[in-house]
């Protein structure tokens, strides 16, 4: 600390400048900690009430908004007494004649899956593996997490050029292993982000390359916070490595195997990025998110109609977020 | 690949080691970790060869871009930085970054400090209304924000066409809501751990909340404050989706969300695309390898502590 405190005037209000009403309230914040002058409390509202007024405007503001404007009609041409009542009309048509919400739906659950189940449990994964003080563990760490840092834009960029058909890394590695040109040939390569019955799962690939470290790291903080003693006892106890982690260090980092699972359902929700770059998230690589960008931006806006997909994400999403809260929550002192 | 780091006999001597019954997996763990290794590296190592070739020598060669030999240069990395304007796209970046992330500490902070120091009755539900928004998917929403960016006025030195749109002003703005709800999990968390002696010195010394926050625990903060900077440079520059809606005005663009418009440019020519990528992630992985320690502090200290 560098500025000594007792230099700093003493508050104006510190003596008798107490709001005459205040005695009672005085008394109870002096149990608490100490007498908080008039201006003291000013100056608490005003660290409190700046923050909390632009992120509740920019933030929760248009969540409510987004439920009340997905039920109505609306192209955002016209001031807001244009905006008509539609009653659930947005949602009816979304589930029966909008065509690509479905698939969209579906991608975003095959996401969720591909990230819980498969690159979720290889970050825990190699995380145990690092723990384990082996030799190298840094660099193996560097290079793992290097994809984190890149945004899933730069991610589509670069996957591309190993997706491409006829120049991809890809293809030209089949072809060098079989020989066979016709790999990339036009009309007989495989065209992995064109394709789409399989443009959806090369994409996860390439965005599960960057989960899998982001997990990694998280799990990794979270097993070094475990008390090495944990470990001994149960090792002179004879359990061996799996029933260590399994039955001793898995369930003591049941906070961090929360903060993994929501992060995981998070991130799959909000891809965007990476498919919106590589084809406008068309032709097989539907997302909700997406869904929603394409209804806003244009001439022909349908503010309604984007708002109730909005509402189905916000849905999807609010589970997890709770759940997150409730147990976040419960574990603080106060 | 390097052999070495599969060198044998590396059982830790650590007194302490905290898994001896690792050691005889050891050659089959270092396999598989170097087989790991090599599939994330090789996407990267990919990209750097492909834009180090000219696209004569790769697309005219039987064995495409597969091929070895011909001439290695820089001249994708220039024609790149040239054609999509790279520079101008960097200095928005940062026009948006630098004042984004001086806000979002600043008034993280500010809120921290309040709710870990002093009791209100709605300390819990603020913290959880703020780790909850931070939470959202920006999808959510995109909609009203678009239309409120729209319609909300500004003044002149902050916005040019008097509205939200289309400004740095907007993008810094929603920056700063969306991140002010990690940044102030952190710092509660953080700051939570100072000790209560500490205020009541500063009380004692006649210091105003004010004083006690600014002089007292802010400094305090510091290591928080740094791990928090760097990811969220990172976090902010790697912003792709509040730039590509947010914004319409293509010189405007921060570089992430310029990528957008440059696939088209970039897609014919498949090595200028690989080093347009390069230039790109560059500034990040800068960052990542210079301040890896802040980076995973920054990380870690919102999730070990939830």
């Amino acid at each position: 600390m560098t500025q000594p405190v007792s230099t700093s005037t003493p508050s104006a209000s510190a003596g008798g400048v107490l709001a005459p009403s205040s005695p009672a309230k005085r008394r109870r914040s002096r149990r608490k900690f100490s007498v908080l002058t008039r201006r003291d409390r000013f100056t608490l509202l005003f660290m409190v009430g700046l923050p909390a007024f632009i992120h509740i405007g920019l933030i929760w503001v248009p969540t409510i908004a987004s439920v009340v404007l997905s039920f109505t009609k609306w192209n955002g041409i016209g001031g807001l007494e244009k905006i008509q009542w539609v009653g659930l009309q947005n949602y009816s048509q979304l589930a029966t004649i909008y065509q690509p919400f479905w698939p969209a739906v579906q991608h975003n659950f095959i996401w969720l899956g591909t990230f819980l189940f498969i690159a979720t449990p290889l970050g825990m994964l190699i995380a145990v593996i690092l723990d384990t003080n082996i030799r190298g563990s840094r660099i193996y760490q560097s290079v793992l997490y290097m994809p984190v840092v890149l945004s899933l834009a730069i991610v589509g960029f670069i996957w591309t050029l190993m997706y491409r058909p006829d120049m991809g890394f890809i293809n030209n590695l089949l072809v060098a292993i079989t020989g066979n040109q016709s790999f990339i040939k036009s009309g007989t390569a495989i065209d992995w982000l064109g394709d789409h019955n399989l443009n959806l799962w090369a994409v996860l690939v390439a965005a599960g390359w960057r989960h899998v470290g982001y997990i990694m790291v998280l799990y990794l903080a979270g097993l070094k916070s475990v008390d090495n003693t944990l470990r001994e006892a149960a090792s002179i106890d004879g359990a061996n490595a799996r029933q260590t982690f399994f039955r001793v260090i898995f369930p003591v980092l049941a906070p961090i195997n929360v903060v993994i699972l929501v992060v995981t359902v998070i991130e799959s929700l909000r891809a965007f990025d990476i498919v919106y770059i590589i084809n406008k998230g068309l032709n097989g690589l539907e997302l909700l998110s997406v869904l929603i960008t394409v209804n806003i931006v244009g001439e022909s806006s349908r503010v309604g109609f984007g708002s109730a997909i909005a509402v189905v994400l916000l849905l999807i999403s609010i589970g997890p977020i709770i759940f997150y809260l409730y147990r976040t929550m419960r574990e603080q002192p106060e | 690949m390097s052999a070495s780091a599969m060198s044998p006999a590396v059982r830790p001597t650590t007194p302490n080691a905290a898994t001896p019954k690792k050691v005889k997996h050891h050659y089959g763990t270092h396999a598989f970790l170097i087989a790991i290794c090599a599939i994330w590296v090789l996407p990267v190592v990919w990209a750097v060869y492909t834009a180090l070739r000219p696209f004569g020598d790769t697309a005219n060669n039987p064995r495409g871009y597969f091929s070895v030999g011909g001439a290695y240069n820089l001249d994708n990395f220039f024609k790149a930085w040239q054609d999509a304007e790279l520079l101008q796209h960097f200095v928005n970046t940062l026009i948006v970054a630098i004042p984004a992330i001086i806000l979002i500490l600043f008034f993280a902070s500010m809120i921290a400090f309040a709710v870990s120091r002093y009791s209100f009755r709605f300390n819990i539900a603020l913290l959880m209304l703020f780790t909850a928004g931070n939470l959202l998917p920006q999808q959510v929403v995109i909609t009203p924000l678009f239309r409120m960016y729209l319609a909300l006025p500004m003044v002149k030195p902050l916005s040019d066409n008097g509205i939200w749109y289309d400004q740095f002003f907007g993008l810094i703005m929603i920056h700063l809501a969306f991140q002010l709800g990690f940044c102030t999990f952190v710092l509660s968390n953080y700051f939570k751990q100072v000790p209560r002696e500490i205020n009541e010195a500063a009380v004692v010394d006649g210091a105003s909340v004010w004083r006690t926050y600014w002089s007292v625990l802010l400094p305090l903060a510091r290591p928080a404050l740094a791990a928090l900077a760097t990811l969220e440079f990172t976090w902010i520059y790697n912003d792709f989706f509040w730039g590509i809606l947010l914004m319409r005005t293509g010189d405007k663009l921060p570089v992430t969300s310029a990528l957008n418009n440059l696939s088209g440019q970039f897609f014919t020519d498949y090595n200028l695309l690989a080093a347009g990528s390069i230039i790109v992630a560059l500034p990040t992985l800068i960052v990542y390898l210079a301040l890896q320690k802040q980076f995973v502090a920054g990380l870690t200290l919102g999730s070990t502590k939830g």
